[in-house]
């Protein structure tokens, strides 16, 4: 049978994969205030040395984990560009090129020395944002575990009639039905191949038209598999979140503690290193 | 109290269609019993209402009128109390045609823990109930798997496993095998059997598969609502020509004892239901007595 990858989760037995996924959670929030309290050079790079830490730590391959990166490289080159061209400072590198524009008007082009630290450090910025979320979260947590952590994490909002565990039920139910689903959208297109359906010639409306038939049978059947579920749910004595226990309790163990710990250390350690102004801050 | 475990007096269901304005009677007046530990066959027709009585027993559908009890919990009268519905869900457990869609959880134990979860059992007991279920369907080796990596037999013992978690007292399969390879359904229906023979717990297997109706102690024949016809399976499939009117065919070595009969052949014995019986009464018609030990030798 086909085998599905849900997200990027990579199987692997490390010290990341073991924490507790609520630990994981909080973890990447730290890890995200952390690269936005950056600002100077020093502080950067040590989140960079961060970054690279976990990579090794959670024992993902390297190339794995660039790869993830790649659909992002667009928008770095862009924010790059922006920060070059467009940061004021007071170090002028080069001589100001005046380029006559079509309509009349003149763009001249500035480079400072702090447009391109600035862009620099924007790069960083959203790099080891990305490789320290997806460490935490998409490479090292099952989609499953996940939902289980933001249930629990989240519960206190039931307070507030917001239904947690109604919300994580759907996600883990919609999850288990993704294999499922995609077999039987499998199997449409196929009996629709043998009677001569075409799905791959044409331009994008004649194949998003072609997509139709496949839809239609699909949708129809995920109705009835909702209604068979529902029932066979009542069956086995769903009756919502009251009074659930569960089979596998999140525990949070001494070393997830420590972690987080180490962690908020770091955000002060951060805090502290943008007022000595070293080498150059970001404003 | 009594040792009937069902027992139901003039049980009628009628489905609303066209917005309550039209009633399409699917059961219409049922009585019988199934005693307690039994293990009970209800064959019938698409469309028969067996699937109808199924849903009956544990009030995912109320009766519209007759009289209907179930494990001494009366369901005919209406206003069951939320914990009395729990009760009976828990006692009776079902188990559904589609596999896949009676599969919550992305793990099977997880799946098999969901009704024991739901009805609060606590650890460590939670625990031991799973893993005793996952054992007693065989399927222990796989706690940790994706459903959708099991075979269709494999993922319906899942379901059985997710039920007897709950310590059911009656198992009722609604058509449980019929998208099951016969290897699948051989894997089930052995489950079922040895549930029912060692622990004693009540089976209804709602089919159309006459093989499956010969391995019951009884055999209940449901047509256009009504009860047509009930009986150990020999007792059920010697009134063949009945059958064959509602259009349901007995197992082909029943069929074959009564086409050689009916060439005047003179067979006797009543173990129409069974292959092995079927035999017997040939190899005795034909002055052949030394079956057994040739099959055993």
């Amino acid at each position: 049978m086909k085998s599905v990858v849900f997200g990027q989760y990579y199987p692997a037995d490390s010290f990341i994969h073991r924490m507790d996924p609520r630990a994981k959670v909080i973890l990447s929030v730290l890890f995200i205030v952390c690269t936005f309290l950056c600002r100077n050079a020093v502080s950067f790079f040590l989140m960079t040395a961060a970054a690279l830490c976990l990579v090794l730590l959670s024992r993902i391959p390297v190339h794995l984990v660039l790869r993830s990166i790649r659909p992002l490289i667009l928008i770095l080159i862009f924010t790059s560009l922006i920060n070059v061209f467009m940061t004021k400072g007071e170090m002028l590198l080069t001589p100001s090129w005046n380029i006559p524009l079509p309509w009349g008007k003149t763009w001249s082009i500035r480079i400072y020395a702090e447009g391109l630290w600035n862009a620099a450090f924007m790069i960083l910025r959203i790099f080891i944002l990305l490789i320290g979320t997806s460490i935490f979260l998409s490479f090292t947590t099952t989609p499953i575990a996940m939902t289980d952590a933001l249930e629990q994490l989240f519960s206190p909002l039931k307070k507030i009639k917001i239904p947690v565990h109604d919300i994580a039920m759907m996600t883990t139910i919609a999850l288990r039905f993704i294999p499922t689903l995609l077999e039987e959208t499998e199997k449409i297109m196929n009996a629709q191949k043998a009677r001569g359906a075409d799905f791959i010639s044409g331009g994008l409306i004649k194949r998003a038209k072609a997509l139709l038939p496949v839809l239609i049978p699909l949708l129809i059947s995920a109705f009835n598999r909702a209604y068979e579920l529902a029932t066979a749910m009542e069956c086995r004595c769903y009756n919502g979140g009251e009074g659930r226990t569960r089979l596998k309790v999140l525990q949070l163990r001494f070393s997830d503690v420590l972690a987080i710990l180490f962690l908020i250390a770091f955000v002060v350690g951060i805090f502290f290193l943008n007022r000595l102004g070293l080498i150059y801050t970001m404003k | 109290m009594s040792e009937h475990f069902i027992e139901s007096e003039n049980l009628c269901y009628s489905y609303r269609v066209g917005n309550g304005k039209e009633d399409v009677p699917a059961l219409k007046g049922i009585t019988l019993t199934v005693e307690k530990g039994e293990y009970v066959a209800i064959l019938g027709h698409n469309g028969s209402g067996k699937s109808t009585f199924a849903k009956l027993l544990n009030q995912i559908l109320e009766p519209t009128s007759g009289k209907l009890i179930v494990g001494g919990t009366d369901l005919s009268g209406g206003e069951l109390s939320d914990e009395e519905i729990l009760s009976l869900r828990r006692r009776v457990g079902m188990v559904f045609q589609n596999p896949d869609n009676q599969l919550v959880a992305t793990i099977v134990e997880d799946d098999v823990a969901f009704g024991p979860e739901n009805l609060g059992v606590p650890q460590p007991e939670l625990r031991k109930r799973v893993d005793d279920a996952l054992l007693t369907v065989g399927m222990q080796d796989y706690a940790a798997q994706e459903p959708h990596r099991l075979s269709g037999g494999q993922k319906q013992r899942v379901a059985i496993a997710g039920i007897l978690a709950m310590r059911p007292e009656c198992i009722v399969l609604d058509e449980a095998t019929a998208m099951l390879d016969p290897a699948g359904r051989r894997e089930v229906l052995d489950t079922v059997r040895m549930l029912n023979r060692q622990d004693g717990i009540t089976v209804l297997n709602i089919t159309h598969y006459m093989n499956e109706a010969a391995l019951a102690d009884r055999v209940i024949v449901i047509h256009d609502g009504k009860l047509l016809l009930q009986g150990t399976p020999d007792e059920v499939f010697a009134r063949r020509d009945l059958l064959r009117q509602v259009g349901l065919e007995v197992p082909q070595c029943s069929e074959l004892i009564h086409r050689l009969r009916a060439e005047r052949i003179p067979l006797e014995g009543d173990r129409i239901s069974d292959p092995d019986g079927c035999a017997d009464m040939i190899c005795r018609a034909f002055g052949m007595k030394d079956r057994e030990e040739k099959s055993h030798g």
